[in-house]
């Protein structure tokens, strides 16, 4: 039993890390909270959560987490980023000369709706999964373009927001703010099949 | 399309967790507050120690100001307005602030009605010292909490007292009859439905951090230790020798709050924090936190 379980990260640094736990934990997985960078070697996957960007991204920095979580991701182990996750995770972000761990091939915009006053949720379609999901996007950042070896999931508005890049996963909204939990269960499954290499448990 | 439901009010608030949400006077304290970590920062006229001694009305900052702090900062912007002052709070939400306090630390408007936060698009932030307060402010629509303490005097006695009572009546009320409910809502002042979904959950719906009075990174994190789900931080940081070494300080021992070495490291040669003030000494009509009810 031991043995088969997934054990999956999230960072928990600042911002909603219980939701994710919770989430992971009904798709399947056992989560765990991630708070030193050395934490990363007992992990077969980490969900980056939202929260500020910023406050996340200075950190990581202070913690010695961006070569760690860069080097997890050559392994090939997977990464989830929600919202602040997603920017995290950008090669490039408008508005910012640096990057924070520059791992995805896209461009993303911060705050790209406006204020919190423009936050709002929805039904979405996304890829993969058979029925919309209810998608909660606060002060929420989009992808703006993306690399060849992007694969757009979901769409609002024409706007891309929801993407995976091989073992990279990113969505705009907030999937661990409601009780659907099949985008964590689509994550769980990629972390499967990066540890055993099968699709399915 | 749905705006401003409960879940995008409440889940801005979850995104704050973990984090500090700093009380600044202007762009310049703004941008040091974003560069130093916190999660949001709070537009203000005056600080509440400044408030504290200046006497007289505090009101609603001016517009200038927070329009200024919105202008120079990615991170969310919150505002205080007055209890019980429906327009100071309209006011805020047609300049775009993220969040509203409607705050003990200003002079209230209204001695008996607190804002219908429920009709707001944005989202409210609403002090309590016990339960009781919670829930009314959460059946009236506040989409987060945080202990009243005692605002602007650099002592965390009051918001620990909040802090641990509020825990306190959630554990008690986790573990009465559902029969005993009916009674305990009435002493508490609340609805029956309230305090079941409490009963059920044995945790309030909204995210709730702690204020009033911290004064150091050891008072944040002894906060996040009794519960707390983050920390504001008003007069400490703009009032003390070394305002950015002191945010970025507060940040981290926010973050690793049980890493003593850690928040140890992060203390040294702070300089002088705020002088602070015995709550004993206040006289009960300089009490802040028995604002509101």
């Amino acid at each position: 039993m031991a043995e088969n379980t997934l054990k999956i990260g999230v960072l928990a640094l600042q911002g909603a890390v219980a939701e994710h736990i919770r989430s992971l934990e009904q798709a399947g997985a056992e989560g765990v909270i991630v708070k030193r960078a050395q934490q990363l070697d007992e992990i077969d996957g980490l969900v980056i959560p939202g929260g500020e960007s910023t406050t996340i991204g200075k950190l990581m920095r202070q913690y010695g987490f961006i070569d760690r979580i860069q080097a997890f991701s050559e392994a090939g182990k997977p990464i989830f980023g929600t919202c602040a996750g997603l920017i995290v995770l950008a090669k490039r972000i408008e508005g910012q000369e640096e990057p924070h761990l520059g791992l995805m091939d896209m461009t993303v915009t911060r705050n790209a709706f406006g204020r919190q006053r423009e936050s709002f949720e929805t039904d979405l379609p996304i890829k993969g999964i058979d029925e919309p999901v209810r998608a909660v996007f606060i002060r929420a950042p989009l992808i703006r373009e993306i690399g060849a070896d992007v694969e757009v999931l979901s769409v609002y508005n024409e706007e891309m927001v929801t993407a995976r890049e091989g073992h990279l996963l990113v969505s705009s909204f907030h999937p661990e703010l409601t009780d659907d939990y099949r985008l964590h269960e689509y994550f769980a499954d990629m972390v499967r099949q990066s540890k055993t290499g099968e699709p399915k448990g | 399309m749905e705006a401003g439901t409960s879940r995008v009010k409440r889940g801005m608030a979850e995104m704050q967790k973990g984090g500090v949400i700093m009380d600044v006077m202007n762009a310049e304290q703004a941008k040091i507050a974003e560069a130093a970590g916190a999660t949001a920062v709070m537009a203000l006229e005056r600080v509440p120690s400044d408030i504290r001694a200046a006497g007289g009305v505090a009101r609603m900052a001016d517009p200038t100001i927070v329009e200024e702090v919105m202008k120079v900062v990615s991170i969310p912007v919150m505002a205080k307005a007055r209890i019980g002052h429906y327009v100071e709070a309209k006011v805020l939400e047609s300049l775009g602030v993220d969040y509203i306090d409607e705050s003990e630390v200003l002079t209230p408007a209204d001695e008996v009605f607190h804002i219908d936060k429920q009709e707001f698009t944005i989202p409210f932030v609403c002090g309590a010292k016990d339960l009781g307060e919670a829930l009314r402010r959460i059946g009236e629509g506040a989409s987060m909490l945080r202990t009243k303490g005692e605002p602007g005097t650099g002592n965390i006695v009051e918001a620990v007292r909040h802090m641990r009572l509020i825990n306190g009546q959630i554990r008690r009320v986790k573990n009465l009859s559902k029969d005993e409910l009916y009674a305990e809502a009435k002493n508490l002042g609340v609805s029956y439905e309230i305090l079941l979904d409490i009963h059920e959950k044995g945790k309030l719906p909204v995210v709730n951090f702690a204020a009033g009075g911290v004064a150091t990174p050891a008072d944040a994190a002894l906060m996040m230790h009794l519960g707390a789900d983050g920390v504001f931080v008003g007069s400490g940081i703009f009032k003390s020798d070394n305002p950015e070494k002191f945010a970025r300080a507060i940040v981290e021992a926010t973050t690793h709050y049980d890493d003593y070495r850690l928040i140890a490291e992060v203390s040294k040669d702070l300089g002088a924090p705020m002088k602070g003030i015995d709550i004993k000494q206040l006289h009960p009509s300089e009490r802040m936190q028995d604002r509101g009810w």
